[in-house]
């Protein structure tokens, strides 16, 4: 008996975690940590894209590549933090996924948007202009429209908890549009290249390459992941200076009362 | 300086409300209008406000109030006033003290600093919160700090009380004592016995003049 | 009156304002043009001015509906309206923060929009600035329809509707100048001081009229 309460208290659960101050005290001691790992892989990370070797059709503009593959993956990544979240809304009703998902929504924005800059900076040498409309480019920028749209939706329901379900319902349905990015490279005949990493018969990009992208990549996450924390801090405070307000406004009636 | 209305008549939707209303309110005295509903108490305040034009009649404010600007005489009647209807006119998004410190930007009057007119409506700890948060009888308060917040020597005021608990009641009936003793008219429409002295009533259902002045 | 301006502005920012909804109804409407007329680069680039144009044009009129109808249904509208300043300042006050609020995002996306539709950057620096001289004509025409609408449920479609045929001119002239810009014989500078002229005209007209129906409308 003994042994299981100790077992409890030593080792905090998924639904202890779940508790807003649990949460942002472990944010706290988080993110120091967090930003130095960030950092360390960011220097890593550019300086290996500027080590790597210049490709031999597109010279230098091949590294645009480091920063712009992985603007894209978090992009979509961040996406499905936002998935999950919603199935965390709609089916366990967990109280941090609602935050997790609204916090998700402008770093994904975010993210999107480097990711079409970023493509049309390298898409104007290679290809000679800033845009085209194929099927890759048009299924990000809907993804950016997604973003956009499900952070009006929030804006305008001022209610936190009354916006909570009618976003998740949004955000899986807005989930259908991921699968086409991935795989629009594939199935139309785009502009856009094939995919040369994350393949059935293995990445196709030699190692010099790989690796910086890799750490890039991984530099990239742990910055979403860093941002993503602080955002769902910053929205949990947002709420409880809300509900403070109520009850200042509750506590101001009763004192009239008496 | 007196309030004087003379044959006044409003016509809605090809309906007579009430016509040949004639009165005159001093310096300092208030005017209780009751009658059912329906009976043209809103109407009566809404044209005296000047957001209905009457059929016949005119209002005039006769005389010069105290401390008022030197162009006092070209402005119009309405701008004396203060309107309270049923609408709070209040920014749910923005918070109490944002409301307030609009108002009294846009009336350039002012007369009570907001941290005192809240005060004065018993609601000194609300300054921060957004306007939406409030309950309807907070909400109610607010906008009764509205009239204290700039001076207009006219209030109209249209159900004043609704949503007010007794003790707001109370508490709203002194401030309209204060505003008669400082030389103000109020026009009210409600059922609440406020207590006040120099008041006159006006029945609406008859429109005739019931003079109760003690 | 820079009380009002500063309430309007920080209304549309705050929760439930509708800042960013335009801009993102423009780029809505930016997007769904290649899906309409092909994909094709060298037609986006001749139709991009004239699609930028009409995007901005729709988005504008998305929220104009708002204008008087929040002031009106909290009362302040009443307020406003016994307040010692001309209806006609206040009107101008309210469109100039409603453009700032929700016009000059337009412009200041457009040129992303611009690069969308493949647009050479002197037709989208010209397109911009047609923009910015044209946008607040919508706004300030749409006001008197704000101010008609006013007290009707749905009065955004119908204030769309009778805004319209009052638009075109900005269009005419928006979009001649902003071609003019690019192909050669075209001019730009009078068009562009048509539609300035248009924008300021619409100013005086657009606030004495929306102030005017206002006063005079017994809701």
């Amino acid at each position: 008996m003994s042994d299981i309460t100790s077992k409890i208290a030593v080792r905090p659960s998924l639904g202890a975690l779940a508790n807003p101050t649990r949460f942002l005290n472990l944010v706290r001691i988080l993110l120091p940590w967090l930003w130095v790992v960030t950092i360390a892989l960011f220097i890593a990370g550019l300086w290996l894209s500027f080590a790597a070797p210049e490709d031999y059709q597109q010279g230098r503009t091949v590294r645009i590549m480091f920063i712009h593959v992985p603007s894209v993956w978090v992009a979509m990544f961040a996406y499905m933090v936002m998935v999950s979240s919603a199935l965390g809304v709609l089916v366990w009703r967990h109280p941090l996924a609602d935050v997790a998902a609204r916090a998700a929504a402008p770093l994904g924005a975010a993210f999107t948007f480097l990711g079409l800059i970023t493509g049309s900076i390298w898409g104007k040498p290679m290809w000679g202009t800033w845009w085209v409309w194929d099927a890759r480019l048009t299924s990000f920028l809907v993804l950016l429209i997604i973003y956009l749209g499900l952070i009006a939706l929030w804006r305008a329901i001022e209610e936190p908890a009354a916006a909570a379900r009618p976003a998740a319902v949004f955000i899986l349905i807005g989930a259908i549009n991921v699968p086409i990015i991935k795989f629009s490279v594939d199935w139309w005949n785009t502009l856009h290249q094939p995919a040369s990493v994350f393949r059935a018969d293995g990445p196709t990009l030699s190692p010099e390459f790989l690796w910086p992208l890799m750490v890039m990549a991984l530099a990239y996450s742990m910055l979403f992941l860093t941002l993503h924390l602080m955002t769902m801090r910053n929205e949990i405070l947002r709420r409880r200076i809300r509900s403070l307000q109520i009850t200042t406004a509750r506590r101001a009636e009763r004192g009239q009362v008496e | 300086m007196h309030l004087v209305v003379t044959d006044l008549s409003a016509i809605r939707g090809g309906e007579v409300i009430f016509s040949g209303l004639s009165f005159r309110i001093n310096e300092g005295e208030a005017l209780i209008i009751t009658g059912h509903n329906g009976s043209g108490k809103s109407t009566l305040l809404r044209v005296i406000a000047g957001l209905l034009t009457p059929a016949t009649g005119e209002v005039c404010l006769n005389g010069k109030p105290e401390g008022a600007s030197p162009d006092f005489d070209d402005r119009k009647f309405y701008e004396h006033c203060h309107y309270l209807g049923h609408e709070n006119a209040m920014k749910p998004a923005l918070s109490v003290e944002e409301n307030l410190r609009f108002w009294r930007a846009m009336d350039d009057e002012p007369h009570l600093e907001i941290p005192e007119a809240l005060e004065m409506v018993g609601l000194p700890a609300l300054a921060h919160v957004p306007f939406g948060h409030l309950s309807t009888g907070q909400k109610r308060r607010i906008s009764i700090a509205r009239l204290l917040v700039s001076w207009r020597p006219v209030w109209l005021l249209d159900e004043p009380t609704a949503g007010l608990d007794t003790g707001s009641e109370r508490q709203f009936a002194e401030l309209m004592k204060i505003h008669l003793e400082d030389g103000g008219i109020i026009l009210a429409a409600t059922h609440i016995p406020l207590g006040l002295k120099n008041t006159q009533s006006l029945v609406m259902n008859t429109a005739t003049m019931v003079d109760e002045t003690q | 009156m820079i009380a009002l301006f500063l309430r309007d502005v920080r209304l549309s920012w705050r929760a439930g304002g509708g800042a960013l909804t335009g801009v993102m109804f423009f780029l809505a409407v930016v997007m769904v043009v290649p899906f309409g007329v092909g994909p094709d680069l060298n037609l986006l680039a001749r139709i991009g001015p004239a699609m930028l144009w009409l995007g901005a044009l729709l988005a504008s009129l998305l929220g104009l509906d708002r204008l008087f109808q929040a002031d009106r249904e909290d009362g302040s509208l009443d307020i406003l309206l016994m307040n010692g300043t001309p209806m006609a300042a206040i009107v101008f006050i309210k469109c100039a923060a409603h453009w700032v609020t929700t016009g000059l995002p337009l412009v200041i996306a457009a040129p992303l929009f611009g690069l969308f539709m493949n647009m050479p950057p002197l037709a989208i620096a010209a397109t911009m600035a047609t923009l910015v001289a044209g946008t607040p004509a919508i706004t300030f025409v749409g006001a008197v329809g704000a101010a008609v609408t006013v007290a009707l449920p749905r009065g955004g479609l119908l204030l769309a509707i009778l805004v319209l045929p009052w638009t075109i001119p900005v269009l005419i002239f928006g979009v001649s100048a902003a071609y003019g810009a690019v192909e050669d014989p075209a001019p730009f500078t009078e068009p562009f001081i048509v539609l300035v002229a248009i924008s300021l005209f619409f100013a005086v007209i657009g606030s004495l009229g929306a102030g005017a129906v206002l006063r005079h409308s017994d809701h």
